[in-house]
């Protein structure tokens, strides 16, 4: 049995030595060549810091020398936290003050930036190690086990102070194999990746790839602003498995880009994040011929719990399932008495599966909050993660998102769920994103366009919403303001209409 | 030239337009940014900036930006 994620990259790398593991702009690096440097990294870890199951901070960009400084931190037997490198020095202050992380790892490139923060921690530069040192001499000290930490992600939570979600190697080794099964990711696969590390849609992809031979390439951020790059890019590297957010998917849709050039290879076309637009998906399924699949989940999850793989057709004002539960997860629904809902009840959704993380680093608080004792029952310990979401079952079995918890709000005397006026009001052609809010007793809808105004969102949501949930206010914006994690800002929001009263 | 830098600013303020050669190589504009871009330019030019025209050269500079709105006016 193996007990950390490497030791499965070890098989991997016996198998095929000499493939390439990682792509990016002018580099390629064999699995050989991976493993060999991810290793001498944890030697230098190991031989410098003396360090075992302790934080690392990883300030590096995504790149190849940011996958072998993860990399060797697991082999070190230490757990990582990479950090976006151009967030703001406060919020990277919040995170290092909450972690109080024992090591910095960073490259050339960003050596002097984090220096300037003066952090009074270690760091050490992985573009200078000491290599002589052997990794095969420290191997035989370390004791990989499946509750060692293998990450801490943050995410910024609603109050505006970053959440650090811990994963264990277990969560990671269980989570993992079921996606490289579910979506049968092989020695054939070619990722395309476009999310950033310190997301945790990264995950899938990176440690599906080094589980199973598959090849991993960086798409440039730069060719996601321009479309036909982007798919001439895809075929250039024969890029057949993409896993993106969907506001990558609808740049490509909505510039029409598919009239002029089509991706050749693609095969696989996952996507998670946030609520895909319809229309979008409808271009993308009439043009590339590929399987498709919504995936759900959180941080707390490790990245996914729930998936629906797009099996019929839909309208352009419809919304895609949250569907299914992945293997070895249990979706719990409850309902506002705590008790388990009936059949067409709405409920929130609990999550109960070693994808659970477990709680937030050096926060109690937040921790008990959301990963509690299984409601059903008392007889064990069974703690699950309560995620804010909202669901009910569909016709088909499968699970309706219903927005967040938080958005649920009661007006004129009904339950309202924000999130379905936003997927309404997003179907509308020409509505680039919606957001609503509420704030003294008014639905405030906020909209990004560049073809239509006010007076078609009104008569829109005059048609097809009901009249107790149609917004009060309706507010047009150039740019929907979006948060450090690329979610849409609602406090912003809030401020903006505030201020505008 | 003084309208592009103009919305230039309002996309994304406290850059030197009118010396940066590098928008898109450096990274200063973003994703984001240019969609919001083209859909400014499309609505004060009255053009229509297709996806052929989405490349990066075009984008560059404000110069360069220039050219594409007379281009296509």
């Amino acid at each position: 049995m193996k007990n950390n994620i490497v030791e499965f990259l070890d098989d991997i790398i016996k198998l095929y030595p000499r493939k390439n593991i990682f792509i990016e702009k002018n580099k390629k690096i064999t699995y050989k060549q991976f493993g060999d440097y991810s290793k001498l990294v944890a030697s230098n870890i190991i031989e410098k810091e003396n360090l075992v199951n302790e934080p690392i901070v990883i300030f590096i960009d995504k790149s190849i020398n940011a996958l072998e400084a993860m990399i060797g931190t697991l082999y070190s037997r230490n757990f990582y936290c990479i950090l976006d490198t151009n967030s703001p020095k406060n919020r990277i202050d919040n995170i290092i003050e909450t972690l109080k992380p024992k090591l910095i790892l960073t490259d050339n490139k960003n050596k002097e930036k984090i220096e300037s923060y003066s952090y009074n921690i270690n760091i050490l530069n992985i573009e200078e190690l000491d290599n002589t040192l052997k990794f095969s001499n420290y191997k035989k000290n370390i004791n990989y086990c499946l509750t060692d930490p293998a990450y801490v992600l943050f995410t910024s939570g609603s109050t505006g102070v970053p959440k650090g979600s811990v994963i264990l190697e277990s969560s990671l080794i269980s989570y993992i194999d079921w996606f490289k099964n579910e979506f049968n990711i092989n020695d054939k696969t070619i990722f395309g990746s476009q999310t950033p590390f310190y997301f945790s849609m990264s995950v899938s992809d990176i440690f599906s790839t080094l589980v199973s031979g598959a090849t991993f390439v960086i798409i440039p951020k730069v060719n996601f602003s321009f479309p036909m790059k982007l798919i001439e890019f895809l075929n250039e590297y024969k890029i057949n498995t993409i896993y993106w957010v969907p506001s990558a998917m609808s740049i490509v849709a909505n510039l029409k880009t598919f009239d002029y050039i089509k991706p050749k290879y693609l095969k696989t076309i996952l996507f998670a994040g946030e609520v895909m637009p319809m229309p979008v998906l409808n271009i993308w399924r009439k043009n590339v011929d590929a399987s498709y699949a919504n995936l759900f989940g959180p941080t707390e999850t490790t990245d996914i719990f729930a998936f629906y793989k797009v099996n019929r057709k839909f309208k352009d004002n419809e919304t895609l399932p949250m569907g299914v539960p992945c293997k070895n997860v249990d979706v719990i629904m409850i309902n506002d008495e705590g008790k388990e809902c009936n059949k067409d009840e709405v409920g929130e959704i609990y999550v109960r599966s070693p994808f659970v993380g477990n709680g937030y680093y050096n926060n109690k608080e937040k921790t008990d909050a959301a990963f509690v004792q299984n409601p059903t029952h008392n007889s064990y310990i069974d703690i699950v993660y309560k995620t804010g979401d909202l669901g009910k079952y569909n016709k088909y079995g499968e699970i309706e998102y219903l927005g967040r918890k938080d958005f649920q709000i009661k007006h004129m005397g009904y339950r309202i769920e924000l999130g379905e006026i936003e997927s309404n009001i997003n179907s509308l052609d020409g509505i680039n994103i919606c957001a609503c809010i509420y704030d003294n007793d008014r639905i405030v809808l906020f909209y990004e366009s560049n073809t239509i105004g006010d007076s078609e969102v009104i008569e829109f949501s005059n048609k097809y919403l009901l009249n107790y949930m149609r917004p009060n206010v309706i507010k047009k914006v150039m740019k929907m303001p979006y948060n450090a994690n690329g979610k849409i800002d609602r406090v912003k929001l809030k401020e903006l209409y505030r201020e505008g009263e | 030239m003084k309208d592009i830098i103009e919305i230039l600013n309002e996309v994304n303020p406290g850059v030197d337009y009118e010396h940066e050669e590098e928008l898109v190589t450096n990274g200063i504009l973003t994703s984001f940014d240019i969609v919001t871009l083209i859909s400014m330019l499309n609505m004060k030019f009255d053009i229509d900036i297709s996806v052929t025209d989405l490349v990066p050269e075009n984008f560059e500079s404000a110069k360069a930006i220039k050219k594409l709105v007379d281009k296509l006016k």
